[in-house]
């Protein structure tokens, strides 16, 4: 067990279940959104055709909401640079030790670690990590940092995180904040565009589903 | 030969080293081990399998122990 996740009793442990229903309570949640600008827009287009640019401007308004919620998630993860100090060089080479030969070269295009486990394919950043569900359509954007990670180089902070995930993946997923879900096409864009790969692979891995168990259930 | 070193500022730093027959590294190993977890850090030890397991005492036949620092939700 985690220990950063047994010190959070109040926490319910993640778990297959749980982020499925969070994944629908997302769904229904962007579904709300649409529905709100979506059907007072098509009102007004109804009641008055001519004012179609002002309803148009009101379904924007319900369609960048959800941009917003994808970027949220996005600029959540923040993949690692290439090393400019000694101490990076160090990290890195810890991590690509770390990560093994298949996540080494990805981990270095794109600045995500891409690990396999029950729950799904992670791909981890310094400050947070992306979950891509099996059958890769679904992904999950998690906020989750060092305690005290001041002076630590970037790459310690993801191998921080990877050990993390690799001791008890439904503890990480405990201990860290969701800060979205939804279809991983909506993510895509919203990534920074070397990472984007990374998320390709991510999908596959997950629709090839867990070839490598990682942690206790 | 088994390894236990901490992430931190400068990337990493072996703290031991110690070898099956080697009773004296051993027991080096166990004292940093045991002064790590005193200072708040958390030991990760790499399984053969790609996993990790959480440890409260120096696992001797474990190749590689990280000491890290505790996460938390961002």
């Amino acid at each position: 067990m985690l220990a950063e996740a047994v010190a959070m009793p109040w926490r319910r442990r993640a778990s297959e279940r749980s982020l499925t229903r969070e994944g629908r309570i997302w769904t229904l949640w962007s579904a709300g959104v649409l529905i709100t600008f979506g059907l007072p827009a098509a009102a007004l287009v109804w009641i008055e055709p001519l004012a179609a640019p002002v309803a148009a401007i009101f379904l924007g308004h319900g369609i960048a909401v959800l941009h917003l919620q994808a970027r949220r998630g996005a600029r959540g993860v923040k993949p690692i640079g290439s090393a400019t100090t000694e101490a990076d060089r160090t990290a890195l080479g810890l991590l690509g030790d770390l990560v093994g030969h298949d996540a080494r070269a990805l981990l270095a295009d794109s600045g995500l670690a891409l690990q396999r486990g029950r729950l799904g394919a992670w791909l981890v950043g310094s400050e947070g990590a992306i979950l891509v569900r099996p059958g890769g359509r679904r992904v999950h954007c998690f906020c989750v940092r060092v305690g005290e990670a001041g002076d630590l180089p970037p790459g310690d902070r993801v191998a921080h995180l990877l050990l993390a995930l690799r001791e008890d993946e439904h503890g990480f997923a405990t201990v860290a904040n969701r800060n979205f879900s939804g279809a991983a096409w909506r993510l895509r864009p919203q990534l920074p565009a070397r990472a984007r790969p990374a998320l390709m692979r991510g999908c596959a891995a997950a629709k090839q589903g867990a070839t490598r168990l990682v942690a206790k259930p | 030969m088994s390894r236990l070193i901490r992430l931190d500022r400068t990337g990493h730093t072996e703290l031991a080293s110690w070898t099956a027959g080697d009773p004296a590294s051993h027991e080096a190993a166990v004292e940093a081990f045991r002064r790590e977890l005193d200072e708040g850090m958390l030991a990760s030890a790499t399984l053969p399998d790609g996993s990790a397991e959480v440890v409260r005492e120096l696992p001797l036949d474990a190749d590689l122990v990280v000491m890290r620092r505790p996460i938390a939700g961002g």
